[in-house]
């Protein structure tokens, strides 16, 4: 009758213990690692290749794509202001690569972030996001987009692997947004 | 006892006679025989309102210290004991030191006219929280006192003191606003005519809402009656008017081309966004989830919408309490996933919507990607 007991016992302690352990391991996000892979751009425009080497990696980790649009803040404006044109701009471009990624099978987390500076917004998203890894495009497409110092502080201060695009004959194909409405991609 | 009556001046900014129009007002009810005292005034050592307040009766101030530095403040247990008829109240927006009763004027304003005393007092728009964000970017000017909206909704009449920006600017020139040596800083700064026509279309725009709100509010009160009812009325009817959206996110990506496609409607409408999330009770916000609701929320911030969380055990009629709360005339809700088990048999959730809010509230669906993509 004792063992009976007994072996009942360590059944229910060898299963307390299991559905502890496996809590505790949740808990710990052992088994919920999120890759995440950084897309910032700015302006009304972002570089082809960029977004489809971002999406190639995403894929290949199954990891989330997380395209972040940057807003410049005039100084004569609080930083956390609303920036209604800017977010205008931003929307239509968050929906053309979330587009494209949909097709592809690649989770979308976008973001818009506000900073004095293009670096600026791109420090404050580091600041309060954990990412993996960054793709930005070296490439001069239009006029804004990050300049060469921004690129070595970014490979310096970014607490994530960096991944810069090298200029390319592809680099004119081109997401932008022209006027309202969805973005389109340039060929 | 019954609740004091409830008037606020109106303005578009510092200059236009808020606190001198409150005092004219306040000199007429006396003239007409009510006790009026005055429960603090800020004269911003303009003679013109210093001169409208003579022959008012002040309420003492208390000085409360800040650190090293006393100030003067309300009295609000003098004020009440005093008991008037009618309280002159400026700036209800301000902030109070801390260890006072309340830590806002409108707070303390809420318990003089429990008290059964009727209430004047004043406002800039700036100050009004829906209004702060658009009016931060127009002006470049971003007031941090701010005092929810509900406070104009609740008043009994609203007053706006209008004036022209170039008539304003007449004032702050011949030194009637600020002294001499900060007119120029004005005139560089906040005092522009593009800022003061923008801030001048807002307040009057925020007016004519809250007439119209007020105007249907009034006429349901015509069909039914008796005070009692009359309260129930006002609570269940729309605080404002023109439209206003709501969209039903969860902290999850896929709630962004909800938020996008609301954005971009409530842009079309001209009208103010919320976005609502009902949270189960006492779920905690951490980790992936806390990751989410503050991308919600900072995405919120950049758009100009309000981000609200309401915890309710009910998806249905936690929306449907913020609906009335918050006036909204469209909800849009994202596309469930398809219904499994015994879930099939219940009624979806958009037409449980329709049924738990006011009439006239449209509920529009935005698909969801993904389902569309699988369902090719």
């Amino acid at each position: 009758m004792i063992e009976h007991f007994l072996v009942g016992l360590a059944l229910l302690l060898g299963v307390g213990l299991g559905f502890l352990l496996a809590r505790r391991r949740r808990g710990s996000g052992e088994t919920e690692v999120v890759h995440q892979i950084l897309l910032p751009f700015t302006g009304s425009e972002i570089s082809r290749r960029a977004i489809d080497a971002a999406l190639r990696l995403a894929r290949a980790e199954g990891a989330t794509l997380i395209p972040a649009y940057l807003a410049q803040v005039p100084k004569s404006l609080p930083l956390d202001c609303a920036v209604p044109k800017e977010a205008d701009r931003a929307m239509a471009m968050l929906e053309a690569i979330e587009q494209r990624a949909s097709s592809q099978g690649v989770p979308v987390d976008a973001r818009i972030e506000r900073g004095r500076s293009y670096r600026h917004a791109l420090a404050r998203l580091l600041e309060h996001e954990n990412f993996d890894r960054v793709v930005v495009s070296a490439t001069a497409t239009g006029t804004a987009g990050f300049s060469g110092d921004d690129l070595v502080w970014l490979l310096e201060k970014a607490p994530a692997e960096v991944l810069i695009l090298r200029p390319g004959p592809a680099d004119h194909r081109v997401l932008s947004v022209n006027g309202k409405g969805p973005a389109v991609l340039e060929l | 006892m019954e609740s004091g009556r409830y008037k606020i001046f109106l303005g578009m900014a510092a200059g236009v006679g808020k606190t001198y129009r409150m005092l004219q007002e306040g000199h007429a009810e006396a003239g007409a025989g009510r006790d009026v005292a005055i429960g603090y005034l800020e004269p911003h050592k303009r003679a013109e309102t210093s001169a409208q307040a003579r022959g008012l009766e002040m309420v003492g101030r208390r000085r409360v210290a800040i650190r090293e530095v006393e100030v003067e403040e309300m009295d609000l247990p003098g004020l009440i004991r005093r008991n008037p008829e009618l309280a002159l109240i400026d700036e209800l927006a301000h902030t109070n030191p801390p260890g006072l009763e309340h830590e806002k004027r409108y707070e303390d304003i809420a318990d003089v006219l429990a008290a059964g005393i009727d209430v004047f007092s004043t406002v800039n728009v700036q100050h009004l929280e829906s209004l702060n964000d658009q009016i931060a970017e127009l002006t470049g000017v971003r007031v941090r006192e701010t005092v929810p909206d509900s406070v104009l909704g609740s008043a009994d009449e609203v007053v706006l003191i209008d004036l022209t920006p170039e008539a304003l600017i007449e004032r702050l020139r011949a030194g009637k606003i600020y002294p001499g040596e900060n007119i120029q800083a004005a005139l560089d700064n906040f005092f522009k005519i593009e800022n003061l026509a923008a801030l001048r279309e807002v307040s009057l725009r925020q007016v004519a809402e809250d007439v119209e709100s007020k105007r249907l509010v009034y006429s349901e009160v015509e069909q039914v009656g008796t005070r009692r009812e009359e309260d129930k009325v006002a609570a269940d009817a729309p605080k404002a008017v023109g439209e206003r959206l709501l969209a039903l996110v969860r902290p999850q990506p896929s709630s962004q081309r909800l938020v996008r496609r609301a954005w971009r409607s409530a842009q079309r409408l001209g009208t103010g966004l919320d976005l609502l999330w009902v949270k189960p009770p006492g779920q905690p916000i951490e980790g992936e989830l806390e990751r989410q609701v503050t991308a919600l929320r900072r995405l919120a911030s950049v758009l100009g919408a309000t981000f609200l969380i309401e915890e309710h055990d009910d998806l249905v009629a936690g929306t449907a309490r913020v609906v009335r709360e918050r006036g909204s005339t469209y909800l849009m809700v994202g596309e469930s996933n398809p219904p499994k088990g015994f879930a099939r048999l219940r009624e979806p959730l958009p037409q449980r919507l329709m049924r738990a809010t006011p009439p006239g509230v449209d509920v529009r669906i935005v698909a969801h990607r993904g389902l569309k993509e699988e369902g090719r």
